[in-house]
């Protein structure tokens, strides 16, 4: 197994902010709610990497999850924009300013249903962040309608049966180009933080699709978006290790029974192998295992695929320069008045 | 050839100079789509105003990519009207599906152009006829096979030149400037021209009652279209985000962009882009994308038309009250629906001024001209930086793709106003600061950018209800506050957009108010109704919401004639809704064709509402 040096969770991080100033406004969400405890998790783990909060920009779009940005991360600037068109606000945002380190929540209805269009382009277009989905298969805020995560057969009193095959988030992420796709479950804190910190470490768009279980609608014995569910039928790929580059890596495995996947930042995951043969860099294999899951109702967990080559973003598709749009200044924004002349006499 | 014979016995050879109309008449080109005539339409346009005789060239054209009729009309205008022009004097008729109503619509005494290969019927006896050898012609040039369709057109270029009169070193000066120089281009097409005018000189005898003759009323003038000239004035505007989605008639806007936006907006010392230009799937994304950036700090701004922005309805609402800063060009078109994609109008007036659910209320520019699409490129920025909102410029198909002539650009009078903004800097100055707080009395607030390095620059932008500090509230009496607020703001935006242009306000009895490209049509109009003892004082609003002017001068006239280019009569509606206790005065005077005004039918509106 691999570890790192066991050292006592520091009270101050590498910027020296203490884990507070990484909390945001006390959630309006159920008690108990999954979301709740991924804000805790992107809380935790912006603090321990050290993640610089006044760089953050939060954005989601409309539903119970995307109401998470207020809850955590208070240092920095959220938008909250409208339903399922999220993506396009980041990536206007993202293309103008790349120093923001763009972290987004969406809910299963806000990216399946009506942001599928925006959720794909974005992974076309590479958009640099971080992109949760919270996922619980139904609709909360509107009480209790079918999401089009919802497995087949699910149940719902509201809604009653749901007769339509579910959305793969992962697998449409893989299809459009995605180069980091991860499934994981609110109720696994240490893979949900494993996998952050990978994300936030990779170069491109990082899709995490959580697993995050509604206690008001979508938490009874039959559901399969239910804690209960979760923690009975998770079945993890790999067990994950995220080393920072600054770490020094004590690797305890045997030769094949581990992956290091070593991130653009030089961090490091190291997966150890649960299921023999699976490898999350193959992205035919990564679509077989999703299929093979949704065939057999597996609740498969971990880092499905990734790829730390070959991957341009859209700053590198628009040539953009390592100073940012939003700081450029009024003089290189706007040509002299000799290059209007020069425009003019090609026109009289 | 019995139709030639017959035309040389019934004309004479020579016309008396005071029956020839010169510098003042219709050319119409009826072509198929796709035949590729925009080169030899350009090329007559530009040689007649290189020859100092004002021209505005228009295309009306179908949504089609090749077959369906379509038609270039070139006014020549000795006394420099651009409107369109309702009479139709020199028909070149290369379309034969289009032909029989094509030679109907000519004047008396008109003159038709056309292939000797056609079949159609010359029917009408108070026309001159005027059969070319296209073929033959094209044939003997020995161009390549497959560019023959297009330099067919050629030969109508020559043809009327040596008729009219239109210099055939302009006409090759044209050509140059419409290749860019290319010499083979260029050589290949006067090929044609110089065998069509040799091919008429030795063949027509019939003189042509329509001459042009050189003037001096074009000097100084440049000429383009109003999405290219928008485009250059976004560019030095400093635009640094564009996201749009293709639709006629914007598209050549954002083309223009991307053709001027690497030769202009290239840092010297890093020889990056200093901008940013993303095809976005749809509308919905492309408003989403520029509403991202301006939220991030980018002068960010989309084109489209009217199905784009009902697109854009909900996100505009979100700009609106998130108050983020971003522009958007609508170029109209005909709706409802699909409409016709392809024709002028003014019908999003009232849907882009109150767009989206719930109170909002929107900056709209209104641009009339050439030169006002390249003074609202850049002056939109400015207003919705310092307005935090999301600010529309109205232009239309008519104006946005037509050629028009026009005074030199201005450069931008004012440096850019990049609005209210705290860096790190400010913040320790300030101390306390909240996002929508009135801090000024204008309603403006304070905003932070996303990446400023302080503790207290963020703030949660939200379209849910939110108090001055960018809380979440539900709470009645913090978005009472925050709706006065906006309210107040948008008093601030009647005191700083663009004031109405006045025009012959002495001696006037009534007033007409109009907009956007109905411009020229009116500015004729005056002259015409001058004549007929009507004084009527016009107004040109150039923005919503009206400025005080715009009451003063509903107040001041009895009948205010409100000439608008759609159906319902939309800023006659606006009018009145504005000045309830004036409506009775404002009489609406809509036209919705798909055309752009004619001076004549201004004319014989405000007549018939006179008498």
């Amino acid at each position: 197994m691999a570890t790192t040096k066991a050292t006592p969770k520091p009270k101050i991080n590498l910027l020296g902010f203490e884990q507070g100033e990484y909390k945001g406004a006390p959630s309006t969400l159920c008690p108990g709610c999954g979301h709740d405890s991924i804000s805790s998790r992107i809380v935790s783990v912006c603090f321990e990497l050290g993640v610089q909060p006044y760089q953050v920009a939060k954005f989601s779009g409309i539903g119970c999850s995307s109401k998470t940005p207020a809850y955590f991360l208070g240092r920095s600037h959220g938008f909250n924009s409208v339903h399922g068109r999220m993506p396009s606000v980041a990536t206007g945002a993202i293309v103008t300013n790349r120093n923001l380190i763009g972290l987004a929540v969406s809910g299963d209805g806000d990216t399946g249903s009506i942001g599928m269009g925006q959720f794909k382009h974005l992974v076309r277009r590479n958009v640099p962040m971080v992109y949760i989905v919270e996922n619980n298969g139904v609709y909360g805020l509107t009480k209790g309608q079918f999401s089009a995560t919802a497995d087949i057969g699910q149940k719902l009193k509201y809604a009653g049966l749901n007769e339509l095959p579910p959305i793969d988030l992962c697998a449409e992420a893989i299809i459009g180009g995605a180069t980091f796709v991860a499934r994981s479950f609110a109720g696994d804190p240490r893979q949900v933080e494993a996998l952050l910190k990978a994300a936030l470490s990779h170069r491109g768009l990082a899709i995490l699709d959580i697993i995050s279980p509604c206690v008001t609608f979508n938490n009874h014995e039959d559901s399969t978006k239910s804690y209960a569910y979760g923690k009975e039928h998770e079945e993890r790929l790999h067990d994950m290790t995220f080393i920072r580059a600054q770490e020094e890596i004590t690797v305890d495995y045997e030769e094949g029974e581990a992956i290091p996947v070593k991130m653009h930042d030089g961090s490091t995951i190291v997966l150890k192998k649960l299921e023999n043969e699976y490898d999350p860099t193959n992205r035919v294999a990564a679509l077989a295992r999703l299929d093979a899951a949704r065939e057999n109702q597996e609740f498969i967990t971990g880092l499905i695929y990734v790829n730390q080559n070959n991957n341009r973003t859209i700053h590198d598709l628009l040539h953009m320069d390592e100073q940012p749009l939003s700081q450029l200044s009024a003089e290189q924004l706007r040509p002299s008045k000799e290059a209007l002349e020069s425009v003019l006499a090609d026109l009289y | 050839m019995a139709v030639v014979d017959y035309q040389t016995e019934q004309q004479p050879a020579e016309i008396a100079r005071e029956d020839v109309n010169i510098n003042d008449f219709a050319i119409i080109v009826a072509t198929p789509n796709g035949s590729g005539s925009q080169t030899a339409n350009n090329t007559i346009l530009r040689a007649c105003f290189n020859m100092g005789i004002p021209v505005t060239g228009k295309n009306l054209f179908p949504s089609n990519i090749k077959g369906l009729p379509t038609w270039y009309s070139i006014r020549l205008s000795k006394d420099g009207y651009q409107a369109r022009r309702h009479k139709r004097d020199v028909l070149v008729a290369m379309n034969p599906a289009s032909f029989g109503d094509d030679l109907q619509s000519l004047e008396p005494g008109g003159i038709c152009l056309y292939p000797d290969d056609s079949r159609q019927e010359l029917s009408r006896s108070d026309v001159t006829y005027f059969p070319m050898p296209v073929k033959e012609l094209v044939k003997n040039s020995g161009v390549d096979a497959s560019l023959r369709d297009y330099i067919a057109n050629m030969v109508y270029v020559g043809v009327l030149a040596h008729l009219v009169g239109i210099e055939v070193a302009e006409i090759e000066s044209a050509l140059n400037k419409h290749f860019k120089g290319k010499q083979k281009a260029i050589a290949s097409n006067m090929n044609v021209v110089n065998a069509a005018v040799a091919w008429a000189a030795a063949n027509i005898s019939t003189p042509s009652p329509f001459r042009v003759e050189r003037m001096d009323k074009t000097k100084g003038m440049i000429m383009l279209d109003g999405n290219t000239s928008g485009a250059l004035g976004s560019v030095f505007g400093g635009v640094s985000f564009v996201a749009w989605y293709p639709i006629t008639p914007s598209t050549s806007l954002v083309d223009a962009l991307n053709d001027y936006l690497p030769e202009l907006r290239i840092d010297k010392e890093t020889g990056k882009p200093t901008y940013a230009v993303v095809q976005a799937e749809d509308e919905l994304a492309a408003i989403g994308m520029i509403i991202g950036a301006g939220w991030a700090g980018a002068r960010s701004m989309t084109a489209t038309s009217g199905p784009g922005i009902s697109l854009m309805a909900e996100f505009t609402g979100l700009a609106y009250f998130t108050e983020v800063p971003c522009v958007v060009w609508d170029v109209m078109r005909m709706g409802p629906s699909t409409g016709m994609p392809t024709r002028t109008g003014q019908g999003d007036l009232l849907s882009a001024y109150f767009l989206s659910h719930g109170d909002t209320q929107h900056v709209c520019l209104l641009p009339a001209s050439v030169k006002e699409c390249f003074e609202f490129g850049w002056r939109s920025f400015d207003l919705a930086e310092r307005l935090q909102t999301i600010v529309f410029v109205l232009s239309d198909l008519d104006l946005g793709m037509n050629q028009w002539m026009s005074e030199p650009f201005e450069y931008p009078t004012e440096p850019m106003d990049r609005g209210k903004v705290l860096d790190a800097e400010a913040l320790t100055a300030v101390g306390d600061w909240g996002r929508y707080r009135d801090v000024d009395g204008d309603g403006i607030p304070f905003r932070t950018l996303p990446g400023t390095n302080h503790p207290k620059a963020a703030f949660f932008t939200r379209g849910s209800g939110h108090n001055q500090d960018a809380k979440y509230t539900e709470r009645s009496d913090e978005w009472v506050a925050n709706m006065d607020r906006l309210a107040r703001k948008f008093e601030t935006a009647r005191t700083i957009v663009p004031a109405p242009i006045m025009v012959n306000e002495e001696n006037a009895t009534i007033g007409i108010l109009s907009y956007g490209s109905n411009d020229p049509a009116i500015i004729e109009a005056l002259d015409r109704l001058r004549e007929l003892n009507i004084n009527a004082a016009y107004q040109r609003v150039r923005a919503l919401p009206f400025t005080k002017e715009v009451g003063e001068f509903v107040a001041k006239y009895e009948r205010i004639y409100v000439v608008d280019n759609n159906y319902n009569g939309q800023m006659a509606q606006l009018l009145r809704m504005e000045y309830p206790e004036l409506a009775g005065r404002i009489i609406a005077v809509a036209s919705c064709d798909g055309l752009p005004l004619t001076a004549r039918w201004v004319t014989e509106s405000v007549q018939k509402g006179e008498a």
